[in-house]
């Protein structure tokens, strides 16, 4: 995957005062904020360049800015057909008490501009309420890199509105997969966050499960059943090179990684006991966390480095546990009615997210680190593995379905939820899906 | 004469659901003891009366009665063939969540791999895998189906 570069050319302006519109993601938002995204404005017409018809660029580039604000929840982009003013024109100054007729109370103007073989998109965001300017930003990129600009521009938007982190300019690394049930075909595969972009990183001709990123979206650690041994992988997206870095005399699994980047965490299997264990990617040292008669898997670090939680079965069966790094200071988290796995720390650190198995339902659900204030976010026959967007508002996991009691009709797919347990959305794949890992975000 | 009608229609209740309980009870009977699976439909053979497969309860990798007594028929085929090598798959249901099936997966292989070792088979000619939940041979989500994936399977290697 080819590096990109998008620079910001320049701060047209920022207003310092506070807006009054504001959207609250703290809690499930019944009442979305109506936002109007007006097709950019496009200054040189009919023009090929790189393939692409820039005429078009416009209209596609905000609708990709209106499906990403749709798929939040929190917001309801107003249909273009009511919009009162031409693009160019609400992108100088739109007439606020116009927009505000059609019950819009943001507008995103914007405009692309080709010079010198690049993309250069500006846009401006506008409260409609206090009629004033919030925000104006432009972006010049290789034209091909429009979709990451129209993400980028989401982001930014977001951000501005919601005081919070934005989770558009991302891509969700998972296994894609085919073929009937026993004979499951399975193969990494990356896209971006909106489901654009598909690529496959292996053919599948060996099973392979769990891909998660490192810090930088450079690097995947996943488990390979590469010549029918189960290790634990290193890929390089960028150079497509792989080593197997849980060379262990034994399964290595469940691997993640520290939030330096600089370990993998995972389990290994000796003599049939699964412990966990981490291994230092320069040095290769490798260090031994837990040693229990028990199953002891899925690690997964809290932000600062300074904890780990996971899951293992030394009370008789899976529970959550909280540790230090070390591996001292074992703490069982998880008290309630049926059993828990895999747990993974928010990036904010304050929430531990964990599926459950109650009474034969699956469900994923959130806790705090101490597993108080569980909230269970949705329920299903078959369903885990949740993953956090980089700003910890929401949760990608994948689900399981059948259509008849013989295992008909099997079907997986990534699905995504609010941490308020709304919005629960099913994420559009070009093959069945699971695993999802969600990246953090590229431009930052 | 009326009260003596009653009581017997209340017998005859009372023995129809005995009978429908027996029959119930026999039925699942052939199949599962507690969750772990009794029956034969999905097994083959290393040789002739030697079970390739023993099962497991949810959640459990300690060996029942009848796995013992498999493995016991695997020890002595194993004596018999003395150049023949061993894999042994261990797999789970898919009522667990993955990474946890495959460590289980690994723990009923090696519950497997020990009680052969303990009746004399070298461990040089046994290695084990775990599939975890990866590959059913039973695709179905009926309680049957996941008694008869929650199994370890040994495999000849040459």
């Amino acid at each position: 995957m080819k590096k990109i570069i998008i620079l910001i050319i320049f701060f047209l302006s920022f207003s310092k005062l506070n807006a009054l519109i504001e959207v609250d993601i703290t809690r499930g938002n019944l009442d979305p904020l109506p936002i109007a995204i007006s097709p950019l404005h496009v200054d040189i017409k009919s023009e090929l360049i790189d393939g692409l018809k820039v005429k078009d660029l416009g209209g596609d580039i905000s609708k990709i800015i209106e499906k990403n604000f749709k798929s939040t929840g929190l917001f309801n982009p107003l249909k273009k057909d009511a919009f009162v003013q031409k693009p160019d024109i609400a992108h100088l100054k739109p007439r606020f008490e116009d927009w505000r007729l059609i019950k819009a109370q943001a507008l995103v103007t914007g405009k692309i501009i080709i010079s010198d073989g690049k993309l250069k998109v500006e846009f401006r965001l506008w409260d409609l309420t206090a009629s004033k300017e919030m925000l104006a930003l432009a972006f010049t990129t290789t034209p091909t890199n429009w979709r990451r600009v129209a993400h980028i521009i989401s982001d930014k938007i977001y951000e501005r509105l919601t005081g919070e982190d934005g989770y558009f300019d991302t891509r969700v690394i998972y296994v894609a997969e085919s073929g009937p049930k026993n004979q499951r075909v399975k193969k990494l595969a990356i896209m971006d966050q909106d489901g654009a972009n598909t690529k496959y990183l292996t053919l599948g001709n060996e099973l392979v499960l769990t891909p998660r990123f490192n810090p930088s979206n450079q690097l995947v650690t996943y488990l390979s059943y590469f010549r029918n041994l189960p290790r634990v992988y290193l890929l390089d997206i960028e150079t497509g090179t792989q080593e197997v870095v849980g060379n262990f005399p034994g399964m290595t699994f469940a691997p993640r990684f520290s939030p330096d980047g600089k370990k993998i965490i995972m389990s290994f299997a000796k003599d049939g006991n699964s412990d966990i264990y981490t291994m230092d990617l320069d040095t290769r040292v490798v260090e031994r966390i837990t040693e229990h008669s028990s199953i002891d898997t899925s690690p997964s670090y809290s932000p600062d480095g300074n904890y780990i939680c996971f899951n293992s079965d030394r009370s008789g069966l899976q529970q959550i546990y909280v540790m230090k790094s070390d591996g001292s200071n074992v703490k069982r988290i998880t008290f309630g009615d049926g059993i828990y796995g895999t747990p993974v720390w928010s990036p904010r650190g304050d929430l531990i997210a964990f599926t459950k198995v109650r009474k034969g339902r699956f469900y994923i659900g959130v806790m705090r680190s101490d597993g108080s204030g569980e909230r269970l976010l949705t329920e299903n026959f078959y369903q885990e593995a949740p993953s956090w967007s980089p700003n910890g508002r929401v949760l990608v996991f994948y689900r399981e379905t059948k259509s008849g009691p013989k295992g008909e009709g099997f079907s997986a797919k990534l699905w995504s939820i609010d941490i308020t347990g709304y919005n629960e959305r099913k994420i559009s794949t070009e093959t069945d899906a699971s695993d999802p890992s969600w990246s953090s975000l590229l431009s930052k | 004469m009326k009260f003596n009608t009653s009581l017997k229609n209340l017998l005859l209740i009372i023995f129809a659901v005995f009978a429908l309980s027996a029959c119930s009870t026999a039925k699942k009977g052939d199949q599962t003891s507690g969750d772990v699976y009794t029956g034969t439909e999905t097994v083959e053979y290393l040789a002739k009366g030697v079970p390739d497969r023993v099962f497991f309860a949810t959640n459990k990798s300690s060996l029942t009665t009848a796995a013992r007594e498999t493995l016991r028929k695997q020890a002595t085929f194993l004596r018999k063939n003395k150049n023949l090598n061993i894999t042994i798959e261990g797999h789970a249901d898919e009522r667990g969540t993955r990474e946890y099936n495959l460590a289980l997966g690994e723990r009923r292989a090696n519950a497997a791999r020990d009680y052969l070792m303990t009746y004399g088979i070298s461990g040089k000619r046994i290695s084990v895998i775990s599939y975890g939940k990866e590959r059913p041979v039973n695709t179905a989500s009926t309680p049957l189906a996941w008694s008869q994936n929650r199994r370890s399977v040994t495999v000849k290697v040459n």
